[in-house]
């Protein structure tokens, strides 16, 4: 099968959205963890802010994260009609 | 695909629901019947028996209605699963023993850094979802080792695959059938290998009838079981400290009075004291069993000289007195001697001092802390891109009618899992505040008789022991196991035993629908990657069901008999699993989806040096298996970057990485065939597609 040149826009487009995903995957698990001692100075409505972080805040990006690339996909399928027959 | 004629996903999707509304309501009013009839007079053992057998009843009720032959159904459910559905039911398949049971505990115990965990077992889905899942799906196949064969291609990568597969999933399944017996032993009183048995009928009733299909089904009714029983005695808890149902978000207040409650214990002269005593009386017992004959004749005659002394000297009677009581009050023959320093050597553990809850990385110096980060950081990394790469949550997203539903479904995955993951947290905090005010501090004669009921059940769980003397408890004279913290909640926050009946059986679906996944991915790997694929591929689909029905049955009773040896070392195996799986699968499968120039001799040299290096990393530093291949060599002179043998993925995975770079690079570029493979499974739906859908 040939590709078009639309389909390699589509290819691109999912590999940026996958990248830029994982960097604010990157920086809430990581760049967060490792400067734990320094964030659990600030206060966030009572919780340190490094342990509110790694036990609820983290988990809530991470939800939504992948709740947002599930929603940009299922579109940019559409968009560049390589979407699934809707089977009945 | 094996759809019925004039199915409609539609009327399926609306049929589920109704289906678990009406079960959730049912089981609902079944506890409230329970609390009734427990204020009736019901005895505890036949509220802990109801809940056992009435949930594996259900279990096996759903098990033989989803009884199937036909070979889609039995491997991927037919392929029609809603993410919704799939979502709750990859949870439970997700949610283990460990996660159900041990996770608040080790965050009470370990405060921060067992936080690690927590991010760990999420975040891992990030990666799932944007790396794997939906091109999975696209693929459509049964297995891991499928895919890698057909990307590979060839025999080989298939193979290592298989074992990998197998390797991970059933040292994770023995930690999930010790975890059975241990529940069910608890909560009933059978003993531990009746519980194991009990626990395997309950996993094999649905997996064995009904395949994937079955357990699907099978783990949706469980993941409600699990999360209503998790969330009860928070909800609880949450009304007792705060007047908020859902302390999730007003915990922090909590925390501070939970800071400031630690201040005043570590101010407290009191503990100081405790943990001296504890410390001289375990340095002098560690010194004394080096050599216990030595020790035992020479404090003898220590005691002796003493008395004779005094004696000699005229001292006053009261002295004789004292010194005679204390050589009558010596041990007898040296058995006792050294009875009696064990238990002193087993007070060490009170000697801590006591850990503030949210302090990140606690150490002695910059080096110690440091240390304690990176081995934080690099569980996260293990626990994460081990999650990514199990075989038993991966093959879950096969199951879904399509691409655009896997996406979703890893979304409704990680929000189920959340529920529970996000309210860990919040019970152990809300636990620790409670047992710094309302037990630390009281007298030993008034320690509440569920606690020392607890302490009946198995000792682990927890101890007291009155260290210095003064009849009041201390922080420091009071040991609590991981798992107690989720055990006793519901009788911390002052709630019916029915509610301990329902945590129990909360515990036992969480550990009995992961050992369902790990299981059959076992018996699918050697089903259908060994016997399909490369032993008999002209097998009628009926055959083929049979023998993986077999199969399984040979698997399960493997994993029963080794799980009836009582391997210690739990923890250490489920981080084992996610670092093996990590090091063998995830390079291979990631850059076989986004790196067309990966081929089969980069997968198979790679997936091999990780899964190597992994495993070297793990026999030369985790102290049991060192003395099982009797390596003596100092471990500090094996350790790189001082990280913990549990985190040996962080090593094993990039290794993996590089080898598959340089070896791909260094011969032929796969075929065309290939790479038309690639496209199709990086596209939902391609002009002129191949089929890769497997039948």
């Amino acid at each position: 099968m040939e590709l078009t040149e639309k389909h390699r826009e589509y290819w691109r487009k999912n590999v940026v959205l996958t990248t830029v995903l994982l960097v604010i995957w990157f920086v809430v698990t990581y760049i967060q963890g490792w400067y734990a001692r320094e964030l659990n100075e600030i206060t966030f409505f009572g919780w340190p802010l490094s342990f509110y972080m790694s036990a609820q805040g983290s988990l809530i990006i991470y939800v939504l994260i992948i709740w947002f690339y599930a929603r940009y996909m299922n579109k940019l399928d559409y968009e560049y009609n390589v979407h699934e027959e809707e089977e009945s | 695909m094996s759809q019925a004629a004039g199915f409609s996903q539609r009327t399926f999707n609306q049929a589920l629901k109704k289906y678990y509304s009406i079960y959730t309501g049912g089981f609902i009013a079944f506890i409230i019947l329970l609390a009734i009839a427990e204020q009736l007079g019901l005895p505890r053992k036949a509220i802990g028996l109801t809940f056992l057998f009435a949930t594996i009843g259900l279990y096996a009720l759903i098990g033989i209605m989803s009884r199937t032959a036909e070979v889609a159904e039995y491997y991927v459910a037919g392929r029609r699963v809603p993410a919704f559905f799939n979502g709750m039911a990859t949870a439970a398949d997700w949610m283990s023993a460990a996660s159900f049971i041990a996770m608040a505990g080790t965050l009470y115990l370990a405060g921060y850094d067992g936080l690690s965990f927590i991010m760990g077992w999420t975040g891992g889905y990030v990666l799932v979802a944007v790396f794997l899942a939906p091109y999975l799906r696209k693929f459509g196949q049964f297995t891991v080792p499928d895919f890698l064969g057909a990307r590979y291609g060839g025999n080989i990568v298939r193979t290592i695959g298989v074992i990998s597969a197998i390797t991970a999933s059933f040292v994770y399944v023995v930690a999930q059938i010790y975890g059975v017996g241990l529940i069910t032993s608890r909560f009933t009183g059978l003993e531990f290998g009746v519980g194991v048995f009990v626990g395997l009928a309950g996993i094999l009733v649905c997996s064995f009838l009904g395949g994937m299909r079955a357990v699907t089904w099978t783990q949706v009714a469980q993941y409600v079981i699990l999360i209503i029983a998790y969330l009860i005695p928070i909800i609880w808890l949450g009304m007792k400290h705060l007047s908020n149902p859902v302390p999730h978000f007003g915990y922090g207040l909590v925390m501070q009075r939970l800071a400031d409650v630690e201040k005043k214990i570590i101010a407290d002269p009191k503990e100081a004291e405790v943990r001296k005593i504890a410390k001289s009386r375990s340095d002098a017992a560690a010194a004394a069993l080096k050599s216990p004959e030595k020790s035992f004749a020479d404090g003898k005659a220590a005691l002796e000289k003493q008395l004779s002394d005094l004696k000699a000297a005229n001292a006053p009677a009261d002295q004789v007195a004292g010194a005679e009581k204390a050589l009558a009050a010596y041990p007898k023959d040296i058995e006792e001697a050294t009875k009696r320093w064990t238990a002193d050597r087993g007070l060490a553990p009170h000697v801590a001092p006591l850990r503030k809850h949210a302090e990140a990385y606690p150490g002695k110096d910059e080096e110690a802390r440091d240390v304690a980060r990176r081995n934080f950081l690099g569980i996260v990394i293990c626990m994460m891109f081990g999650t990514a790469a199990l075989p038993h949550i991966l093959m879950r997203y096969y199951t879904t009618p399509s691409v655009r539903e896997a996406r979703n479904s890893v979304f409704w995955t990680l929000f189920f899992i959340c529920l529970l993951y996000t309210s860990a947290p919040v019970l152990a905090v809300l636990a620790k505040f409670d047992v710094y005010t309302n037990i630390v501090g009281i007298k030993h004669a008034d320690i509440p008789g569920w606690l020392a009921a607890w302490r009946a059940v198995d000792p682990d769980l927890i101890r007291f022991t009155d260290i210095n003397g003064d009849g009041i408890l201390q922080a420091a004279e009071m040991r609590i196991g991981g798992d107690l913290i989720v055990l006793m909640t519901p009788e911390l926050a002052g709630l019916p035993y029915v509610i301990s009946g329902l945590v129990a059986a909360g515990g036992l679906a969480a550990a009995l629908s992961t050992a369902d996944g790990l299981l059959l991915t076992i018996a699918n790997a050697l089903s259908h990657d060994v016997y399909y694929k490369m032993i008999d591929p002209s097998a009628s689909t009926k055959r083929r069901v049979t023998v993986a029905k077999a199969l399984l049955l040979v698997v399960a009773l493997v994993a029963a008999w080794v799980t009836s040896y009582k391997p210690g070392h739990i923890l250490f195996l489920v981080g084992a699993a996610f670092s093996l799986a990590m090091s063998a699968f995830f390079p291979a499968l990631v850059l076989g989806i986004f790196w067309k120039r990966a081929n089969k001799w980069g997968a198979i040299t790679g997936m091999v040096v990780g899964l190597g290096v992994c495993i070297y990393y793990m026999l030369v530093t985790y102290p049991f298996l060192r003395d099982v291949f009797g390596i003596t060599r100092p471990i500090a002179e094996y350790m790189w970057f001082k990280m913990n043998p549990i985190s040996a993925g962080v090593f094993g995975m990039p290794a993996g990485f590089i080898t598959i770079v340089i070896v791909s690079l260094l011969t032929p570029a796969p075929d065309k065939e290939t790479q038309d493979f690639i496209e199709h499974v990086r596209y939902p739906r391609l002009a002129g597609d191949i089929d890769t859908r497997a039948t």
